[in-house]
């Protein structure tokens, strides 16, 4: 039986075993790549620890999927640590997992600049260097909606972070070293840009009810993750009026070089077809040529959500050789997969 | 005069019964306040940590006092998450460390205690009043009831008055621009909401008062 409240139609036995049992899903779909370690709530490498490669792990919230849990397997993430619902894992759930993946060559947080998470990776770090491992860790904070002052906890981590382990990921897949994996991560963070935006609400399954109401004809700019409302409501407008205001933003802040070649992302946010993701991709497409840069690479899906939210993020990362290098090498993970 | 009462770990276990009781009550409406400026799960994360606490303290078997809040820390930390869970989890045992392996305490410790959770808090979230967090709720209890305690008012009534500060603190942060945490993502729109982590922050000193005020 599904779960249905006056605002929520879901797939549920019981709201409250919703990561678990989606958990178990993915390990069940998924067993050459990865295994679920049920008592810590993490998900692993199949592989895992591979002797001398630095290790990736992230974690966050659920509610996020595929992130992080589906980019798990060669040349990604080496872990995952998932919480509940938009709700930062524990500490425990963190250090299980370094624990589970150290080969000995140290192993990278990816952390996405939120208050919680930033919070919890931080004692799980430290409990990791008590036990004798080297951990780095990267905070992502790629969302130009958010202004980076004393003023705000800082820019949110969005769509740089699922770039940061797939780049980085490549790197310690190719045995680079602990210094280099983290730079890379750093790298990728800093040379990328996102700006998101929502048509509708998202329900967390636990109580059921949408996290903001937002009116007919009305868009809401400068959302993150989490359902949490963006910076400013707009009268919704042609697509592409709405990719102005995306792409102005984004490009605004990065400010990449003249002819500089780039990857761009566009992220749907869970409840927006591709149909429409590609019509966003076209309109991108246009512009980023026309500001005389070239986009060589892509990405094009929902792969950092907000459950059932509508709506859709953009994210430009300007390239170099090394990191055109890293995102065409191997993937295989649940949800991201080519010459692997 | 020297405060009169004196407390032991019945004191903590019966303060952390006091805030699971408050929070599993208020749980849908810190939800509430949470959804309009965060991301509405902090109702529900504070009941499933409390509740693990109450858990964790009847397991326990004649621990002191400061090793209570220790373990009580530490169950937060690890079944809580978000940012609450390391706040609440650093707060509580920062102020269990300081009473050691003391079977008793007064008045003027328990400030300590509350003074240590609160340097703790401000450490850790590098929040200060006004930044529209627990801080603004957490700092002036603290302050009111060091005050009182040193004028030698009795400690139900300081207790008291540190609760009310709390709320008003509480209350104070509704005009308020958040600077800290996830509301501050929405810049001019948090104004105008109060901010939930000052408002269990306030149920948990309540809390204290009323596990103080019913011992006796």
């Amino acid at each position: 039986m599904a779960v249905e409240t006056s605002q929520m139609r879901k797939f549920l036995n019981d709201p409250a075993d919703v990561v678990k049992e989606s958990l178990k899903g993915l390990a069940a779909a998924h067993p050459d790549l990865l295994r679920y370690d049920v008592a810590n709530q993490i998900i692993v490498r199949k592989d895992a620890p591979r002797k001398g490669k630095v290790a990736l792990i992230s974690g966050g919230g659920s509610g996020h999927e595929p992130l992080h849990g589906g980019f798990v397997g060669l040349g990604m993430l080496d872990a995952a640590a998932p919480g509940e619902v938009f709700t930062s894992p524990v500490p425990g759930q963190m250090l299980a997992a370094t624990k589970a993946v150290d080969g000995g060559a140290g192993v990278v947080h990816i952390v996405k600049n939120y208050t919680g998470d930033v919070l919890n990776f931080k004692l799980a770090a430290e409990d990791a260097a008590d036990e004798g491992i080297k951990v780095t860790s990267v905070v992502i904070d790629d969302d130009v909606a958010v202004q980076d002052s004393l003023y705000t906890a800082g820019r949110r981590g969005v769509g740089a972070t699922v770039l940061a382990e797939k780049l980085a990921g490549a790197a310690a897949e190719a045995g680079a070293d602990l210094a280099h994996v983290t730079d890379t991560v750093k790298r990728v963070n800093a040379r990328s840009r996102s700006f998101g935006v929502a048509l509708s609400s998202c329900i967390p399954p636990a109580n059921g009810k949408v996290i903001f109401d937002l009116p007919e004809g009305q868009i809401e700019l400068g959302i993150g993750i989490h359902g949490e409302p963006g910076r400013r409501r707009a009268p919704l407008g042609r697509a592409s009026e709405v990719v102005d205001v995306i792409f102005e933003a984004v490009i605004s802040d990065l400010k990449p070089k003249h002819g500089s070649k780039v990857l761009a992302f566009v992220n749907g946010m869970g409840g927006t077809p591709l149909l429409e993701l590609y019509l966003i991709y076209g309109e991108v497409d246009a512009r980023l040529r026309k500001a005389g840069l070239e986009p060589v690479r892509n990405l094009i899906g929902s792969y950092i959500t907000s459950l059932e939210m509508a709506g859709a993020s953009l994210t430009v990362l300007e390239l170099d050789d090394e990191l055109i290098k890293l995102w065409d090498a191997p993937v295989h993970t649940p949800a991201l997969r080519w010459r692997a | 005069m020297i405060s009169e009462r004196v407390m032991d770990a019945a004191t903590i276990s019966s303060w952390m019964r006091e805030v699971e009781a408050s929070v599993r009550v208020e749980r849908d409406h810190l939800v509430q306040l949470d959804a309009a400026i965060g991301d509405g799960d902090h109702g529900t994360n504070m009941n499933r940590g409390f509740e693990a606490v109450v858990q964790a303290l009847s397991a326990d078997q004649g621990s002191p006092p400061g090793r209570l809040l220790i373990i009580a820390g530490r169950t937060l930390v690890s079944t809580v998450g978000g940012a609450s869970g390391p706040l609440w989890g650093s707060a509580l045992r920062s102020g269990g460390r300081v009473l050691g392996d003391q079977t008793t305490f007064d008045g003027a410790q328990l400030v300590e205690v509350l003074a240590a959770a609160l340097a703790s808090v401000k450490d850790l979230g590098t929040a200060s009043l006004g930044d529209k967090t627990m801080v603004d709720a957490l700092e002036p209890a603290v302050e009111t009831l060091r005050v009182e305690i040193a004028q030698g008012e009795p400690l139900a009534r300081a207790l008291d008055d540190a609760a009310a500060a709390a709320e008003a603190g509480m209350r104070a942060t509704i005009p308020l621009q958040a600077r800290k945490g996830r509301a501050s993502y929405l810049g001019e729109r948090s104004v105008g909401h109060q901010d939930p982590g000052a408002t269990s922050t306030a149920l948990i000193v309540r809390a204290l008062q009323r596990a103080i005020t019913s011992q006796t």
